[in-house]
């Protein structure tokens, strides 16, 4: 076996940047092997810059941002983009939103008119407002409250895991809180966060780096300059306790726990954090895992378990602070505390004994390709560059992880391991009340 | 702030097209039948993986044992070969990048991964090993079935699976196609011996293809197939589903989920196969009724009424019967509301035509999506290995895009009438029985039927 080495690694996608003198950051990664094009604005404000009585805000806005703006009417993003081929969408994510098309490249100028018109001014509504908040709802019952383990765990475990209300509250918000919404609540939003200045640009694939520069200027550059919020301090003091907490789910067949551990700080800390990375890599990425092998065949305590650094799982896209996730689907028949106590054994095991060079190599290879994988899309590269940006200061980071993990050793997975202490997880366990429907 | 109107002087008009490049594809037949195709793709130093065998149930009569017994086999094959044990298997591909997953559905078994390109022979060593001398140790075999039986508890929980078992087994009747998912008691009782009987019988080379797209030379891959799986031989050709019936659409069935606070509308109809002229007007159709965002059932049902998140329309192929598919996810107050306006839509579809902008708009979409899809080497691979499986090479993709861009409003309109019409769907909704039957029946009979999830299983 030859794991590749760090240098192969890299990818080979120069990066070009600039600056507006309204303040918008813009990223060019130029690839003219397909004839596709990708634009991402991300904006840096997401759920956890929600205020108390707006949960759930971050992402209505999202949705707004879709029904129209200056020169677009209602439905006619959508027909734009799509009629010229193209595709798009938008998500939102602890902390930032983001907009985005692929399209063949002859489209490129329309999809930078699109982002810079809405950017400029969206159309903000009470009818647009409150068809959006009866989507969101929909949207709300489709992935949490009709199906079985929808909020579970990544609604539920913060607010045991964290302390302070950005932190511990459910970004989809409340069904009160999204109702009782205003079109001011909206303006003020867009006036506070969505600023030039506060938005990365990032267009990928088959483009002409001296035009697209000119076009950005042209669409962009008449979109006003406004003052841009400080970043908050989201960052919280470690916990010294076990946190433990039960939730009930009257729609599911059968019991689940999670545990989520405090991990080092993604931007502040990040070659710290890399281990971390590699460490739920090696507990839980197939049929190699540490804990595929000990809960679901070995002990047979459990039917799937995933282990993942981040709440959406993406551990490059988030700053301090998150977790390092672990979660197990386990038969009513076998105890939780008996899952806990084998997911602390594994964890103990890497944290007194280590790790060897040759399983870690194993699994930096696996992530490697992941990495690759994800870069092989235009869109999924486009996007990997704009989060590192407005995440890490760089967008070249995106194109040296698979190279940065692939360096991380041994010790450094070990040392992660020492930080999963039993004493200080947050325990959510789900019990399913209702059996089958 | 006034409203909008759109400058169509201000939008900024199209370029030229640059040509797709055309993917340079080699194809061979191995001595055992395995066909083998090979795209060279520079790019990232991955390759993509996919190992189609056909692997339907071939009778009614067997169907539900066969599902049972295939989807306990995905997860048994990797447990163990002659040579090495599932650790083996695991860590011996993962040092390649490379984990294969294993799937059934109901056409076929998939084996795929992606993997650095480095690692191909070594990975189509383990390959092989799996394919000829998986080991199917009883007791392991029991855990897995287990594990596939909790699964199956889990799934059938969950509303959109609920509803698409159910819209199968209306559409489908005997076929095996009706059987979607394995019913928990025949599960239970797969034995290690029927896996290496269906393994030997089924898991065959002939009929079955291996696709390989990434960072590799076409000549040297289709060597190194030829030399990793040449030992991988049986008699008889994998096996295809028998051809599938089209029944009469029945009344609306409503799935009764009582306490859901929301309500699973599906439809479901036949559609052209993929070598069917009608298919680029069916396609186009489907996208201009609810195939994408700037869709009439979008537009409707989510951007007019908020009733729905994704409402979407599309088309769908399996080897033996192609569909033109409805879903709708909608709170449980506005379903009767709901299900009236989709039938409409569906009606002014069959009734009226479509613009020539619609239809242009949706031409382009398809064209570019198709253009996207295929741009990498996932969703190349992938969209090999499908066609492999209704008998089409890499050319159909060129056909298919000329095909559709001669489509008339005409043609679309005459598909509409003949594949959208609401009265040849077939129409589940899976909600609140209680709640949602009495607006319902007031647009034809409703039949009401107990949950899946909670009812014994048809046998």
């Amino acid at each position: 076996m030859t794991a590749a080495t760090g240098a192969d690694l890299t990818l080979r996608h120069p990066v070009e940047r600039f600056s507006l003198d309204n303040g918008l950051r813009v990223v060019l990664a130029p690839d003219r092997s397909v004839p596709v094009v990708a634009v991402t604005v991300f904006y840096d404000v997401g759920m956890r810059n929600e205020p108390e009585g707006r949960t759930g805000f971050a992402h209505l806005f999202e949705h707004v941002m879709f029904q129209g703006s200056a020169h677009v009417p209602k439905m006619e993003h959508a027909r734009l983009v799509q009629a010229a081929g193209g595709t798009f969408n938008g998500s939102t994510h602890q902390d930032f939103t983001n907009y985005y098309e692929a399209l063949p490249s002859e489209a490129l100028e329309r999809a930078l008119f699109l982002e810079a018109d809405r950017m400029a001014a969206p159309a903000i509504t009470e009818e647009n407002l409150r068809n959006q908040i009866d989507v969101v709802k929909e949207e709300i019952r489709v992935n949490v409250l009709n199906r079985p383990y929808g909020a579970f765990p990544w609604l539920q475990l913060p607010q045991i895991a964290f302390e302070s209300f950005a932190n511990t509250h459910d970004g989809y918000g409340s069904f009160v809180d999204l109702e009782s919404s205003t079109v001011e609540d909206a303006t003020d939003f867009f006036s506070r966060y969505y600023a030039p200045g506060n938005a990365v640009l990032c267009i990928g694939g088959d483009l002409d780096v001296g035009e697209t520069e000119r076009l950005v200027r042209h669409w962009f550059g008449r979109v006003e300059a406004r003052e841009v919020p400080p970043t908050p301090n989201t960052g919280e003091p470690s916990p010294t306790t076990v946190r433990r907490d039960v939730v009930e789910d009257r729609l599911a067949p059968a019991p689940a726990v999670a545990l989520g551990w405090r991990v080092p700080d993604p931007v502040g800390d990040l070659d710290t954090y890399l281990g971390t990375v590699l460490l739920a890599e090696l507990l839980s990425e197939g049929d190699a895992s540490r804990l595929e092998r000990r809960l679901v065949h070995d002990d047979r305590l459990a039917v799937a378990q995933s282990s993942y650094v981040g709440l959406f799982g993406d551990p490059f896209d988030v700053r301090d602070a998150t977790l390092l996730t672990t979660q197990v689907h386990h038969p009513a028949a076998v105890g939780v505390d008996d899952v806990l106590g084998a997911v602390h054994d594994e964890i103990g095991r890497v944290a007194t004994e280590g790790v060897s060079v040759e399983e870690l190599a194993r699994v930096q290879a696996r992530t490697s390709a992941q990495l690759l994988r994800q870069a092989d899309s235009v869109l999924g590269r486009t996007l990997a560059f704009a989060g590192a940006e407005l995440v890490h200061g760089r967008a070249e980071l995106a194109g040296e992880l698979a190279a940065r993990l692939a360096a991380v050793t041994p010790d450094a997975v070990q040392a992660a391991a020492k930080g999963l202490d039993p004493g200080t997880a947050a325990v959510l366990e789900l019990r399913a009340t209702g059996g089958a429907r | 702030m006034s409203a909008p109107v759109l400058d169509l002087d201000l939008v900024p008009p199209l370029g030229e097209p640059r040509p797709q490049p055309v993917p340079e594809v080699v194809t061979t037949t191995l001595p055992s039948g395995l066909g083998v195709v090979v795209v060279p793709r520079p790019g990232v130093p991955l390759v993509e993986l996919r190992l189609r065998v056909p692997f339907a149930a071939t009778s009614p009569r067997g169907a539900l044992q066969h599902v049972a017994r295939a989807s306990v086999l995905s997860g048994a094959v990797l447990l163990g070969t002659a040579q090495r044990d599932a650790m083996g298997i695991a860590e011996a591909l993962q040092g390649h990048g490379a984990e294969l997953s294993v799937a059934a559905d109901p056409d076929r078994l998939l084996l795929s991964t992606t993997l650095l390109a480095e690692g191909l022979t070594p990975v189509l060593g383990v390959l092989a090993e799996v394919l000829t001398s998986a080991a199917y140790a009883g007791d392991q075999v029991e855990a897995e079935r287990d594990r596939v039986a909790e699964r199956i508890a889990i799934a059938r929980s969950q509303p959109g699976v609920i509803a698409r078992n159910a819209l199968a087994a209306r559409r489908y009747g005997t076929h095996p196609y009706a059987a979607q998912l394995p019913a928990p008691d025949l599960v239970g009782k797969v034995t290690a011996a029927a896996l290496r009987k269906l393994h030997r019988e089924r898991l065959l080379p002939a009929g079955s293809t291996l696709v390989l797209v990434g960072d590799l030379d076409a000549a040297a891959a289709t060597d190194a197939v030829a030399a990793a799986l040449g030992d991988w031989t049986g008699e008889g050709t994998a096996a295809g589903a028998p051809p599938a019936p089209t029944l009469a659409p029945g009344h609306l069935e409503v799935v009764d989920r009582p306490g859901a606070v929301q309500s699973n509308i599906r439809l479901g109809g036949p559609a052209p196969a993929r070598t069917d002229p009608d298919l680029p007007a069916v396609r186009l159709a489907s996208m201009v009724f609810g195939g994408y965002f700037s869709s009439r059932l979008v537009e409707n049902i989510r951007e007019r009424r908020g009733y729905s998140y994704s409402p979407r329309s599309a088309v769908d192929h399996l080897a033996a019967a192609s569909s033109f598919l409805v879903e709708a996810d909608v709170a449980t107050e506005v379903t009767g509301a709901a299900f009236l306006e989709t039938w409409a839509e569906l009606g002014r579809m069959a009734l009226a035509p479509v613009t020539e902008a619609e239809l242009d708009a949706a031409r382009r979409y398809v064209l570019g999506s198709m253009a996207l899809s295929t741009s990498t080497h996932a969703g190349l691979a992938s969209t090999l290995s499908a066609l492999a499986g209704s008998g089409l090479s890499a050319d159909w993709l060129a056909e298919h895009q000329r095909a559709l861009t001669t489509v008339t409003v005409d043609q679309v309109q005459e598909a509409s009438r003949r594949y959208l019409a609401p009265a040849a769907l077939t129409a589940v909704v899976v909600g609140d029985a209680e709640e949602v039957t009495d607006a319902l029946r007031a647009l034809g009979p409703v039949d009401v039927t107990a949950s899946a999830a909670a009812a014994p299983d048809p046998a």
